[in-house]
């Protein structure tokens, strides 16, 4: 979302003006035919896509699903190996009950029904890091089912979602099974190397409907369970370490015909490239069906360097799992208010009604807070929701300076300080202008003591450091807001009088000749007018000149 | 030694661990022993050194009990002759008791057998008419004739039996411990499903599997019981609360005890022998006052077809592991992982074993589930049900035979496959362990050959102390004449 700034005042003052249009999106008629476009487009085009997502979400859990070993991310290989992690004869599986709470909890963030008496199953396939044979998981009876996941599909940088819009997928279930080791194939010395330390460790398999039709859908879902995830702390969401793992089933049929046949793409390890994966294989089946061929299901993986899913040829052969019921481990209980036994302590068994209050607010509910009370547009709460640290600071300003609009601090926020952070290549936690300053420069603005262009320049210098107080550095530079109206008069007369050529093809017909007017206004007057109250009186004078 | 040194220095200072402090036992070769190779009798874990004990083999050292060593086992514990190991077959002592060989040999008559109420005696006949000979005994050397041990825990029941240890761990699935004491002549207890901890037991049957005891008598079993006995939190199956600890009384009464005689065990090839110590032993039980009824157990036939799916599937399952990657046997060849798994299982595991493993996953394929392993599971509800029901009725235990008769020769047990013997030895011993109730077979008299006899009780779940009570009276009753490796030999 952050844009790089260019420190030229023209570069800032067009990035100005496109912020503005970012702001007034929404209510700029020409937006419309843009999606009438797309929408023609999209009818010509006549596929339709339908993607479900299965996610790998690993529960931060200290220990890991059936045994005492740790579970840290970089530990040294198998350092983390419980004999039952290697299957040694003998073992047995006992279930981690933080484990299971962290399904429970995660089951009632996504909306989901808890079955009170869930089982687990054994799924057998040979693989050299899957030690046992099979996987314990739950296929008949899981944890969780039939619930819902609610987001916001928005992305400026796609043409299809530059307009927020609210979505709701299907949760069909969430199971709670094993980790598989890590394979390491040394091709050089024909060997492989397997690493236990990750076998074990709680996972919880979420499967969604197949609600999806396209990429940036099915990215919105994954950033939203992100957030749900951390936000009720089961797992630390970390693509890139493994920690949550997507694969999407793709497949492609006309309106009114019946589903076509689909493929799967495994171990997506960032958003990115889930949405690129997608894109690929949708891209992909249209190819294939448009030449006239056909799409077998098949099981692929993303090649991220070439950016093309490729088919994983061990799986050539349809498995069949031979599920069976997990013989060791007795069904798994859990109880709510009504039925909780009296004979046990409330640590001995799990309360879905008790982790239910442990619920904490959740990203959803923020963000309509954030729209409904504190009236930000829906691209802010986003953009607030979606970074903590963020939002930490945002809270500050507005603790620091209650009287603010939170409207105003988040949109001096998202461009001007945030453009800091982007080009210094910081992040919001690095910040070292104070919340407090930074409140004192939208007072400024707020009380319309000073432009938005002054705005900017003020945060680029106090956020180089600069450590006079704002108002301090109005008075050294000059930069009041001009509001004579007299002394704009003259800078737009100056303007149209010294671009004859841009007056011109401005009345030809060419709006964006028009800039070069207020560009000029804006130059002699260092930033210090109103560019709307620039832009009325050009016009006026323009209009009267002809 | 050094730890029965420990032992007896304890016991001298008036400081035991326990009433087994000192005393010699002897574990299955399935049951993980820290640092003693675990081989399950295959070629397959010929090379595991377990890096940890099993709960029971840890509670029992911990007791001040000595490991005498480990016993010799069918393959994986799938077999009922303890026949199919690499080490090869177990050898039943009583193959070298003087009573059996000279009958054997011909040199003296069968044995006759009196059992009357109260005492039973043994004598030769005096009339040549009863006299029977085993028709094969010409051809036999003492090499090929011997007796088989029983299966699949025969070792521990011979360790026990030849009195090379005092108490022995078994594994019983279908009958493993329970069959081989009634053809070794101990006692063979499987306790209530949950009441001790499999945590190191390699498995059969995780869901029928129960660590079992061998000894020489029910004070024996009860003391060994409990040790073990309890809660582990290392298996989730072990239960919390049912088991306390107990000790069996002196003064024995079986005055208030309701004995069902299941009618569907008076099998076709029961033998002659077995019935008649079957019929005596009732009659013991009614003489002294217990109520004796018959019940019926309809569904308990089905028991071992059920038990071949069951026992399959969760073979196929459980022997996924062995692939010679993190432990046990590795194979030379191997041009890729599959086919160095291929190479591996094959060489590692039986033919018996084999076989199970396919036959699991067939009937675990997708489209085969429901038709076998669902209505196997229904099957096994059934069996547990007519259980359920005969307790519920009143019954406290039920008396059965443990086994169709005495040892049989090795001769005439290689005869048949493995699946058919299983499917034989198994009938009385196996549905027990499809309902989880504790069974115990008592040596009660010799047959005609000179050879024991054991008839198994059985109780409903958790009622172990009652079940043993009554194993003890009847213990006290039969007066079986124990073999003595000294003048036996």
């Amino acid at each position: 979302m952050a844009t790089p700034i260019a420190t030229k005042t023209f570069r800032s003052l067009k990035h100005n003006f496109l912020k503005i249009n970012n702001l007034l999106y929404t209510r700029i008629p020409f937006c419309k035919k843009k999606h009438q476009i797309i929408e023609t487009a999209k009818q010509a085009d006549q596929w339709q896509a339908v993607i479900g997502l299965e996610i790998h979400a690993q529960i931060n859990s200290a220990s890991k699903l059936f045994s005492g070993s740790g579970t840290s991310f970089s530990s040294v290989v198998n350092n983390q190996v419980a004999l039952f992690d290697a299957a040694i004869p003998g073992t047995l599986p006992v279930l981690n009950k933080k484990c299971v709470e962290a399904g429970v909890l995660t089951g009632l963030a996504l909306n989901c029904s808890i079955n009170k008496v869930s089982k687990f199953d054994r799924k057998h396939y040979f693989y050299a890091d899957l030690p046992a044979g099979y996987q314990i998981t739950q296929q008949r009876q899981p944890i969780a089912h039939n619930g819902r996941i609610n987001f916001t599909v928005f992305n400026p940088a796609s043409p299809k979602h530059t307009i927020p819009r609210d979505m709701s997928v299907g949760i069909i279930q969430l199971q709670l099974e094993q980790d598989s080791g890590k394979s390491l194939h040394d091709e050089d010395n024909q060997h492989t190397l397997v690493d236990l330390n990750r076998a074990g460790i709680a996972l919880m398999e979420i499967v969604t409907a197949p609600d999806m039709s396209d990429s940036e859908e099915a990215a919105a879902l994954v950033k939203e369970l992100q957030l749900v995830l951390q936000a009720i702390d089961t797992c630390n969401c970390k693509m890139e370490e493994g920690s949550l793992r997507v694969d999407a089933n793709v497949s492609i049929h006309r309106p009114g015909e019946p589903l076509g046949v689909r493929t799967e793409v495994k171990n997506l390890n960032s958003i990115r490239f889930v949405a690129k994966a997608i894109n690929y294989e949708i891209a992909e089946h249209k190819r294939i069906l448009e030449s006239g061929g056909v799409i077998v299901n098949e099981t692929k993986s993303f090649d991220f360097k070439t950016g093309k899913t490729v088919s994983m040829r061990d799986k050539e052969m349809k498995q069949d799992y031979r599920f069976m019921p997990e013989p060791n481990l007795p069904p798994l209980r859990v109880y709510d208010n009504s039925d909780f036994p009296t004979t046990k302590k409330s640590s001995q068994a799990i309360n879905i009604d008790t982790l239910r209050a442990a619920l904490p607010v959740l990203p959803a509910e923020k963000r309509h807070h954030l729209v409904h009370q504190q009236g930000l547009s829906v691209a802010h709460a986003l953009m607030l929701v979606a970074d903590d640290d963020l939002m930490q600071y945002y809270n500050s300003v507005l603790a620091a300076s209650p009287h603010l609009t939170p409207k105003l601090v988040m949109s001096v926020l998202a461009t001007d300080l945030l453009a800091c952070l982007y080009k210094a290549k910081l992040a919001i936690s690095d910040c070292y202008l104070l919340p407090r300053l930074f409140a004192e420069v939208c007072s400024l603005l707020q009380a319309e003591a000073i432009t938005t262009t002054t705005t900017t320049k003020l945060i680029q210098l106090m956020f180089n450091g600069e450590t006079l107080p704002p108002a301090d550095i109005i008075e050294n530079y000059e930069w009041h807001k001009i509001t004579d109206r007299a002394e704009i008069q003259r800078h737009c007369e100056e303007a149209v009088e010294r671009n004859p050529k841009a007056v011109r093809k401005y009345r030809e017909g060419k709006p964006r000749y028009f800039t070069k007017l207020v560009y000029h206004v804006q130059t002699k007057s260092n930033g210090c007018t109103d560019p709307l109250v620039v832009t009325e009186i050009l016009k006026k004078l323009i209009s009267e000149v002809s | 030694m050094s730890r029965a040194a420990e032992a007896d220095r304890r016991i001298s200072a008036g400081q035991p661990l326990s009433q087994l402090d000192g005393i010699p036992v002897a574990f299955k070769d399935n049951f993980c022993t820290k640092g003693v190779k675990t081989s399950c009798g295959s070629r397959m874990l010929r090379n595991f050194y377990p890096p940890y004990s099993a709960t029971v083999v840890q509670r029992l050292a911990g007791k001040g009990t000595v490991m005498m060593g480990k016993t010799n086992m069918d393959e994986f514990a799938m077999g009922s002759g303890s026949v199919d190991s690499i080490y090869g077959p177990s050898r039943n002592p009583w193959s070298r008791s003087v009573r059996y060989r000279e009958r054997r040999l011909g040199d003296a008559e069968p044995l006759r057998v009196q059992a009357t109420s109260g005492q039973v005696s043994y004598s030769l006949p005096s009339s040549t008419e009863e006299q029977k000979t085993c028709e094969d005994d010409e051809t036999l050397s003492d090499e090929d004739d011997w007796l088989i041990a029983g299966g699949s825990s025969g070792g521990s029941a011979v360790a026990v039996a030849t009195g090379a240890s005092f108490i022995a761990l078994g594994s019983d699935t279908g009958g493993s411990v329970r069959n081989p004491a009634s053809y070794c002549g101990v006692f063979g207890y499987k306790p209530t499903y949950g009441l001790v901890s499999r945590h190191g037991l390699i498995p059969l049957v995780n869901s029928m599997d129960a660590p079992s005891i061998f000894a020489r008598s029910t004070d024996d079993l009860a003391a060994a019981l409990e040790i073990v006995a309890g809660h582990d939190i290392r298996d989730s199956t072990t239960v919390r609360e049912q088991y306390k600890p107990f000790s069996l009384p002196d003064d024995l009464s079986v005055k208030d005890l309701h004995v069902g005689i299941p009618t569907e065990y008076h099998a076709p090839g029961l033998s002659q022998g077995m019935l008649d110590a079957w019929s005596w032993v009732a009659d013991l039980f009614d003489n002294a006052g217990a109520k004796v009824s018959r019940v019926s157990l309809p569904h308990t036939q089905y028991s071992i077809v059920c038990y071949s799916v069951l026992c399959a599937c969760e073979v196929a399952s459980n022997m996924a592991r062995y692939d010679g990657i993190q432990f046990g046997h590795r194979s030379e060849q191997g041009s890729s992982t599959h086919a160095l798994y291929a190479a591996t299982r094959h060489e590692g595991f039986n033919d018996v074993v084999r076989g199970r493993i396919f036959a699991g996953n067939y009937f675990l394929l997708k489209r085969n589930y429901e038709k076998y392993f669902v209505k196997a599971q229904q099957v096994r509800q059934l069996i547990a049900e007519d259980y359920r029901h005969v307790f519920s009725s009143g019954v406290n235990v039920l008396l059965t035979p443990t086994t169709f008769g005495d040892a049989p020769s090795y001769r005439s047990f290689i005869g048949a496959d493995n699946r058919t013997r299983s499917m034989q030895e198994d009938v009385f011993t196996q549905p027990a362990n499809m309902a989880g109730i504790p069974a115990v077979s008592v040596p009660v008299m010799l047959s005609e050959r000179g050879l024991p006899l054991g008839l198994q009780l059985m109780a409903d779940n958790f009622h172990d102390k009652q079940l043993l009570t009554c194993a003890k009276w009847l213990e006290s009753q039969v007066n079986f004449p124990r073999f003595d490796p000294v003048t036996d030999s």
